[in-house]
């Protein structure tokens, strides 16, 4: 293992440009697909939480079963949207970052629903009364509720991060690892084993991790201190 | 503020006709008829499942009755000029003088306006030193009186408190108790349950008295504590168990 791992560790020393390309593309896809699921997930989720409609429990259920999502199949549905025979084939959208960023969205968005409705549907219970009689409507509730919830809320937008950065399949499908394009790091270290290239497929790997472990260490301590300050 | 509260026009008295409460066939307040008076202190008494709760529940508006109808004097389907304290009140997750903002940025009030009335309530009630902190890890006496400043800040002219003390200890239980004379002196009508018989005995004017879900009694205090129309509320002021 002396060999891959040597390479590994220049080519980080080094700051070889490609590595960096193909970072800097995994780090801008999946963080705009974090925060676009986000900004869509976390009012849906509060607002799916205080909500009482026919059929409730039929979303609730369906965006659960989604959490699961297989990767390739968030890939292959959004492939067929965005392909040339497809209804959104004139945007001319396919093997693009933004394809790329539409699928890990389209991956994300059901976790941050999910949690996001868990988390305010149980302060809901807690505050429910209080905010009634302060004179908070159920639409006025859902900020209260999301600012309240907020370090809680930040395991589930970490879910989303951690499931977006290690998929292979949605990115694979629908940026074509067009190198130099729409090659993430996960795609790369799929390519780079195959071709037997386990320097930099050892590389990517090493960041890869790191930079969850530095994220999760991140938010972790960003609790903790929340904890401790805001009771 | 005491000039601003005795021009604005009076949402009382609160007038329950026949109101009962059921939850499915099971009804929990049946029958209960009274009038809420501008000025007076009113504590409403009862065992355990009495409906002292549900009762207070309803004058606030935060249920609805079934049955019967719910009136204030103002017209209003809720009237503003009311709060309520609960018994384990709830804090939001941010400072002292943010949970004070919160129910003045409801209705609305500029930010200035916002700024001196959050000012002058952390100052009436000693709270300027804990400003900044955060209010969740306030004792549970803070906590209390942070959530009696809170009510206060929103310039109710009814206020409405479930058990406020009853998970206090003596000293802190005496300072809310001083809190609610010295509301009732500025002219908030104060509506309130307690268990603790020394309490009602202290701080009420008017008792209402319920008995599974039906109000028995409702008179001066005076009159209630010496002489009890029912054999319910003589045998709970005799400290029975009734059920």
């Amino acid at each position: 293992m002396d060999g891959p791992f040597a390479t590994a560790l220049s080519l980080i020393a080094s700051g070889d440009p490609a590595l960096m390309q193909i970072i800097g593309l995994s780090l801008r896809v999946t963080l705009t697909a974090v925060l676009i699921a986000c900004a869509v997930g976390l009012p849906l989720g509060a607002a799916l939480a205080l909500a009482r409609f026919p059929g409730r429990g039929a979303v609730i259920v369906l965006f659960n079963a989604l959490m699961g999502l297989p990767p390739v199949v968030a890939g292959l549905v959004v492939y067929l949207l965005l392909s040339r025979s497809g209804p959104f084939g004139s945007l001319a959208l396919l093997f693009t970052p933004t394809a790329m960023i539409i699928a890990q969205t389209v991956l994300i968005l059901p976790i941050v629903i999910s949690l996001t409705r868990s988390v305010v549907e149980d302060l809901w219970a807690e505050y429910r009364e209080q905010l009634q009689s302060l004179g908070a409507g159920r639409l006025r509730s859902v900020p209260t509720l999301l600012w309240d919830g907020r370090v809680s809320l930040l395991t589930g937008v970490l879910a989303g991060f951690g499931r977006a950065s290690a998929e292979v399949g949605a990115v694979l499908i629908v940026g074509g690892n067009i190198a130099g394009h729409t090659r993430t790091m996960t795609t790369a270290i799929t390519l780079e084993t195959n071709r037997g290239n386990l320097g930099l497929a050892v590389a990517l790997g090493i960041i890869l991790l790191t930079l969850t472990l530095t994220l999760n260490a991140a938010a972790w301590g960003a609790g903790q201190w929340a904890r401790g300050r805001l009771g | 503020m005491r000039a601003a509260r005795d021009t604005s026009p009076s949402v009382l008295p609160l007038s329950l006709e026949d109101v009962g409460y059921a939850v499915g066939a099971r009804p929990l307040l049946s029958d209960v008829s009274l009038q809420i008076k501008s000025g007076r202190r009113l504590v409403v008494m009862g065992a355990n499942g009495a409906g002292k709760s549900l009762f207070l529940r309803l004058c606030h508006g935060l249920i609805d009755p079934t049955v019967g109808r719910r009136h204030w004097a103002s017209g209003e389907r809720r009237a503003e000029a009311q709060a309520m304290v609960f018994q384990r009140p709830v804090l939001l997750r941010r400072s002292v003088a943010a949970n004070l903002d919160y129910p003045l940025a409801l209705r609305r009030l500029a930010r200035t306006a916002r700024r001196e009335a959050v000012a002058r309530t952390l100052d009436r009630f000693g709270l300027t030193p804990l400003a900044d902190r955060p209010a969740r890890l306030l004792s549970g006496g803070e906590q209390q009186r942070l959530a009696l400043a809170r009510a206060w800040a929103m310039r109710p002219q009814v206020l409405f408190l479930d058990e406020p003390s009853s998970a206090l200890d003596p000293s802190a239980t005496r300072i809310i108790e001083e809190m609610v004379e010295q509301f009732s002196a500025e002219g908030i009508t104060i509506v309130m349950t307690t268990h603790n018989l020394g309490q009602a005995r202290r701080l009420a004017q008017d008792v209402a008295f319920l008995h599974r879900g039906r109000l028995i009694e409702h008179r001066s205090s005076a009159e209630f504590f010496t002489g009890p129309e029912t054999p319910e509320a003589r045998a709970f002021l005799a400290g029975d168990l009734i059920w």
